[in-house]
């Protein structure tokens, strides 16, 4: 080492074009995405070979994926921002439930309008994403504890609304669900279309933006962060409150979806937006990911899930126990990466 | 030097911790184009006076003027516009993003708020190539050594206040420890930076343990003690005696006695024996006897093995050949449990990451390993605890004398005592010390090595790890040279043994 180090600014062996292709691309922070998406396709490709006689080749199979889950793609964006800080949100799920109670209940019970009831369930569902976040922030307390307080709080006022689920027959709330955009090859929901925006929207802030980056780097280095002066209260609060008006956004597109509010939908939701965004490749320690990758995260589960119904003979569970192996592995591979970073 | 006027001036500065008064009526001046040093012992108040300055501590009284007027920072940020910016010993950069990007955030250039990463890339690189150095800006910062990340830093640093090509920049640079863990050739490129800074009017404060590093660079120096100003020199007026009994407030005497010190000559019966044991990859098989008694030190470059060889010997790593005997009974090493049972304790080079517990307080910290012993059944009885804890913040002279104190709030030197507090109350055979003085200054440094002399008397073995051949010289029986993680020779101290005879060995790699 010291007699090497002659001109310190060159870093020994360990540039990008110095290393062999197998470390290079080891080390390149893109490969959970790139191996998510190779998994999505081969699965894809996988599903085309086995079901082409029962209409799998369909593109509106792989269209169904968005519509189908949609609503976990928002809330899997939101949960990006979140795990991308170093933090994590468990009230994704009670706050989905709760928004579709909340519509369920105005627009059915109280016979307000959609319009003015959707801005209302995103207010709230965001207001109590950026309480979560000051209470995180201003007095300490692992994110942990605060959302799964969250959690038991939004289920709570569920069924405070109403012990029963309500159905809902509002027409404008069945036009808007019955909607579709004719794309030549198939259609897309409102739901999905809405959550392709949402994704747009989240790629940009976080790659165009000094909100976006300032996520990155808290979730690098929150210590750093504060020392060079980035105003890091803020950045975090919003971070919380964004996961707040995804999961509440995420929530209206489950009651489009399902046209009911019931106090136990979406209960463990929060775990499937968990397990998207890490198999997208995002790390839990953060600072490390892609929102694109939550994409993938979120098709690849939809995938098992349609494969599964193709395959007609297995339980829905195996959708579970497929989540959970591919969660493994992708732990797996992160924590190689990471490994192979710190020698 | 005519005496323009200062960019800093800070008069009077008081500030306060629970218990503790860290810094009483300080007064700092910082001049355009000079680099100065800040001097004094860990706990003298230096980090907390780079603190205020940089806005991480409100101040308790006084003030702070830059540039003549007086000025109030909240955050680090406010400090930073006012064109003040400071570059930690750890660096505080965030290794996930770009060179590039850690070098402007927080003032990336947008466009309608869009960050503009073509222009963000091409001004960093054009920032890096005007301060002389090579670093690709689109590379990942954690791709970099340690030494390239701090220069990162510093290139942020100087960048900060400038990103729409106005404002005045940065006028006040404080670079604190930046050098504790770079290389010979890795401090070189850091000064030459750092002149060329100056030359370009930007005023540095340089805090340093490394003496000759303050001489080889700095021009003028505030020395404080105690949370005091005991004075402010030109280095060139300053001798590093006179500036030693600056700092620690008493003539060099301590520092002499050690050196007169007769080593205890008549070692006892050996107590650990290895034989052939090494680690594929951590270091080559070797042999190595250690006495009751005795001081090893072991002398190498960093990374010859060293800390692989103290490692191999507490069970921290495992070995694959070769066998321990301590105390003529084979020990397994296959974890560190097996070399505590044996009597063996280790104090590692990196206290904060495998040593201490900081939000932990002193008694806890020093009770923990004892207490592991015994077990979680057997809780040490309170009055004998307190009575343990209390003799030996005493013996090592641990300040603050508080048990109740959290050790992530001591100073360096005081978490090292802290740290070999721990491992003396179980009363080891065999100590291993791994760096126990590096990044702690002069006072405490003697203070660690008399106690070293005198465990040593008292028929405790010692294995030392130091950096510094002196200190490996001075308190060593015997003496282990190291080389590309091999163990090459073993010399016997005495009078023909010197720094210059070791660093022959080393370079040649073979026993003369």
């Amino acid at each position: 080492m010291s007699a090497t180090t002659k001109t310190p600014t060159v870093p020994e062996g360990r540039t990008a074009s110095q290393a062999s292709p197998v470390a290079r691309l080891l080390g390149d922070r893109r490969l959970p995405v790139l191996v998510t998406a190779a998994l999505f396709l081969a699965m894809y490709i996988t599903g085309l070979g086995r079901y082409q006689n029962y209409g799998f080749t369909e593109p509106q199979v792989f269209l169904n994926l968005f519509i189908d889950n949609g609503y976990l793609l928002v809330a899997a964006v939101g949960a990006t921002f979140v795990i991308m800080s170093g933090g994590i949100d468990l009230s994704v799920g009670s706050v989905i439930g709760f928004t579709t109670m909340f519509t369920a209940w105005m627009v059915e019970r109280q016979g307000l309008p959609l319009l003015l009831v959707v801005p209302l369930a995103l207010g709230v569902g965001a207001f109590g994403g950026f309480l979560m976040g000051y209470v995180i922030h201003n007095f300490e307390i692992q994110p942990f504890i605060v959302t799964l307080a969250g959690l038991f709080l939004f289920r709570g006022l569920c069924l405070v609304i109403s012990k029963e689920s309500i159905s809902i027959s509002d027409s404008s709330v069945s036009s808007l669900a019955q909607a579709q955009a004719q794309l030549g090859i198939g259609f897309l929901s409102i739901g999905a279309i809405v959550a392709l925006v949402v994704l747009a929207v989240a790629f940009y802030v976080l790659h165009y933006t000094r909100f976006g980056r300032r996520v990155y780097a808290i979730g690098g280095n929150e210590q750093s962060a504060l020392l060079m002066g980035l105003p890091m209260g803020g950045t975090k609060i919003a971070v919380y409150t964004v996961s707040g008006f995804c999961s509440a956004l995420a929530g209206l597109l489950f009651m489009l979806y399902i046209q009911s509010g019931d106090p136990l939908h979406a209960v463990g939701m929060e775990l499937d937006a968990i397990a998207a965004v890490v198999i997208g490749g995002t790390l839990l320690t953060g600072g490390s990911g892609y929102v694109l990758g939550t994409l993938f995260g979120v098709l690849v589960l939809g995938l098992i899930k349609s494969l599964i119904q193709f395959e007609g003979t297995l339980s829905s569970w195996w959708t579970k126990i497929a989540t959970g192996v591919l969660l493994c592995a992708f732990i797996l591979i992160q924590r190689a990466m990471t490994a192979r970073k710190q020698t | 030097m005519a005496e323009p006027q200062p960019v800093l001036e800070m008069t009077g500065i008081v500030k306060e911790f629970p218990g503790v008064r860290a810094l009483s009526g300080v007064d700092f001046r910082l001049f355009p184009g000079e680099i100065h040093a800040l001097m004094g012992e860990n706990g003298a108040g230096k980090s907390t006076l780079i603190k205020v300055l940089t806005g991480v501590y409100s101040l308790d009284g006084g003030t702070v003027t830059v540039d003549g007027k007086s000025v109030l920072f909240a955050s680090p940020l406010q400090a930073q516009q006012a064109g003040i910016s400071t570059v930690y010993q750890e660096v505080n950069l965030c290794p996930n993003l770009s060179v590039a990007e850690n070098i402007f955030i927080g003032r990336e250039p947008t466009r309608a708020g869009r960050i503009q990463w073509k222009r963000m890339r091409k001004e960093a690189a054009e920032l890096v190539d005007r301060l002389g150095l090579d670093i690709d800006v689109s590379a990942p910062l954690s791709s970099y050594p340690l030494a390239v990340q701090q220069l990162v830093a510093i290139v942020r640093s100087v960048g900060t206040g400038d990103s729409d090509g106005e404002g005045s920049g940065t006028k006040v640079l404080v670079l604190d420890e930046p050098t504790s863990s770079l290389d010979r050739d890795e401090v070189l490129e850091l000064f030459r930076l750092m002149r060329q800074l100056r030359d370009e009017g930007v005023a540095i404060l340089f805090v340093s343990h490394f003496l000759d590093q303050i001489y080889e660079i700095c021009d003028r120096m505030t020395v404080l003690r105690n949370g005091t100003l005991v004075g402010e020199h030109m280095v060139r007026d300053l001798d590093q005696v006179g500036l030693i009994e600056l700092m620690i407030g008493k003539a060099l005497d301590q520092l002499e006695e050690l050196h007169e010190h007769q080593l205890r000559s008549d070692v006892g019966e050996t107590l650990v024996q290895a034989e052939g044991l090494g680690r594929t990859g951590g270091i080559a098989p070797f042999d190595l006897e250690i006495k009751k008694g005795e001081v090893i030190g072991l002398a190498g470059l960093l990374g010859s093995g060293r800390t692989e060889l103290a490692r191999l010997l507490f069970g921290a790593d495992q070995p694959d050949s070769g066998k321990v005997t301590i105390g003529g009974k084979q020990v397994s090493m296959s974890a560190p449990n097996d070399a505590i049972g044996a009597g063996v304790a280790f104090c590692s080079e990196n206290r904060k990451a495998e040593g201490l517990v900081p939000d932990l307080t002193v008694r806890e910290n020093i009770i923990l390993a004892l207490q592991a012993s015994r077990g979680w059944i057997r809780p040490i009885p309170v009055a004998q605890r307190d009575e343990l804890v209390a003799k030996y913040i005493k013996a090592l002279d641990i300040r603050p004398a508080n048990p109740e104190a959290r050790v992530g709030q001591l100073s360096g030197g005081n978490q090292q005592k802290v740290l070999l507090a721990r491992w003396l109350i179980t009363q080891p055979q065999l100590l291993i010390l791994d760096e126990p003085t590096r990044g702690i200054d002069i006072g405490a440094k003697a203070e660690i090595q008399k106690l070293v002399v005198s465990l040593s008397e008292d028929g405790m073995a010692v294995l030392y790890i130091a950096a510094e051949l002196e200190e490996v010289l001075r308190l060593s029986h015997t003496i282990g040279v190291l080389r590309d993680r091999k163990l090459v020779a073993r010399l016997t101290n005495g009078p023909e043994i010197t720094t210059s005879r070791i660093l022959e060995t080393i370079a040649s790699g073979e026993h003369q």
